[in-house]
């Protein structure tokens, strides 16, 4: 017997198998998707980004502090000029440099990246100075720093008036 | 094989307990003839995996000095001291490092089933790289062996991945800088790097693909159960089938290579 009618581009067998198998598809793409976007969290507990370090007259002048070094990651240097922080994370992998008072450097670790207590790089793999933070002085009176607020030297960054605090010491006008 | 019953079904009395498990497990009546040691091996799931021969340059060991079989030993030898750690070992910064401190020192034999994973994960590490070496002295990655050289590669990468997610889960200093540094690299990978060249738009410390590695822009606890999980479920699954097809294809290539085999299809 001859079939007159007109050829289909899909028989409905072909429409249920392909429905079935898109169906599917979608599915996979939608599980493997949302595994992915679970693997970026969307809230992040971390602890407060400002830090008060209370009364600047606790520091003495020249003083390389690493008393926050432990708890949020940075050193604060005090010159006769004022205040700055920075960040006591290595910019070639991410190691925590150590303030060496004997040879007046930060030495990282790992491979072995110098930085002048100014935090510029001059020796070792580290591309490029440590990173300052913002540091103000609240209405109190007590030194702030933020950690959330990240400085860099190489763009031009360390000029803003929050990378360093001015804060004259009684001998210096 | 045809699908014909196995030699074995002929007339005859019922046969003891004894004889017949012996018969249920190699499904050949053991008769030492040259065809049923070929059936044997290709009738059981146990001795399938077996070449039915093997060429008598393939066991020398100076051709292949083992390597291969070597790697497959030691990583056996992890999995199962692994499983063993991962009824004491809890992937928490809280409780971490004291747990590898009780398997050493209070967890019977304990220092035993750490030591061998550490001893065997760091050995297979160096026997992966001297079977890498003796593919590539002995020439066997030439046609027609070509893509089990690029599966090998795979698994190469799979064992120093391994390597690598173990080294956090001491969670002492050495393993938390180390990481630091491994993953800070992740970084600077090309555009899914937030420091790396050509880096996404929007790209941060927090939603790049170190990240993702770490489930932060430190490592912390997240960063210690991901890697426990890459560690002991993702990455020996993906070994393990990577080694499926590794061995199939090295059946498939004609047995492993040897002389006068280098040729397409080639047999001694």
């Amino acid at each position: 017997m001859k079939d007159d009618r007109p050829p289909t581009l899909w028989t409905r067998r072909d429409v249920q198998t392909r429905s079935a198998w898109a169906l599917l598809g979608a599915s996979l793409v939608a599980m493997v998707g949302a595994f992915v976007r679970l693997l970026f969290p969307r809230v992040r507990a971390e602890p407060p980004t400002k830090v008060v370090l209370g009364s600047p007259e606790a520091f003495a002048v020249g003083e390389v502090s690493e008393r926050y070094k432990r708890t949020h990651r940075f050193v604060l240097v005090r010159e006769a000029a004022g205040f700055y922080a920075l960040r006591s994370v290595c910019t070639h992998l991410g190691c925590v440099p150590a303030w060496s008072a004997g040879q007046e450097k930060f030495k990282c670790p790992c491979h072995g990246s110098g930085f002048h207590r100014d935090g510029v790089n001059f020796e070792g793999p580290a591309p490029r100075p440590l990173e300052r933070l913002a540091i103000a002085l609240d209405a109190e009176k007590n030194l702030v720093v933020d950690t959330a607020v990240v400085l860099r030297r190489e763009r031009g960054e360390w000029s803003r008036a929050d990378a360093f605090l001015p804060y004259p010491s009684a001998g210096h006008p | 094989m045809s699908d014909a019953p196995p030699p074995s079904t002929r007339e005859g009395p019922p046969p003891g307990l004894v004889k017949e498990v012996v018969r249920s497990a190699l499904r050949v009546e053991n008769v030492d003839t040259p065809r049923n040691r070929v059936l044997a091996v290709a009738h059981t799931v146990w001795l399938h995996l077996h070449p039915t021969k093997v060429p008598r340059y393939s066991v020398r060991f100076s051709f292949t000095w083992g390597a291969g079989g070597i790697s497959f030993l030691l990583f056996l030898v992890t999995v199962v001291t692994g499983v063993v750690l991962m009824f004491v070992y809890r992937p928490t910064p809280e409780h971490a490092w004291l747990d590898v401190k009780r398997l050493d020192f209070d967890v019977p034999f304990g220092m035993l089933n750490r030591n061998m994973h550490r001893w065997a994960a760091h050995a297979m590490v160096i026997v992966v790289w001297v079977h890498l070496l003796r593919v590539f002295l002995t020439g066997s990655y030439k046609a027609p062996r070509q893509f089990n050289w690029v599966v090998g590669v795979g698994l190469l990468t799979l064992t120093m991945l391994l390597s690598f997610t173990g080294y956090l889960l001491p969670w002492d200093q050495l393993s938390m800088w180390a990481v630091t540094v491994g993953t800070n690299m992740a970084a600077a990978a090309p555009v899914i790097g937030h420091e790396g060249p050509f880096a996404a738009p929007g790209l941060s410390a927090t939603n790049d693909v170190r990240a993702l590695l770490l489930g932060g822009p430190t490592v912390g606890s997240a960063a210690l159960l991901r890697f426990y999980i890459l560690h002991c479920v993702a990455l020996p699954m993906a070994l393990g089938l990577g080694c499926i097809v590794h061995f199939w294809r090295v059946r498939r290539d004609g047995g492993i290579s040897g002389p006068g085999t280098s040729g397409p299809k080639g047999a001694p």
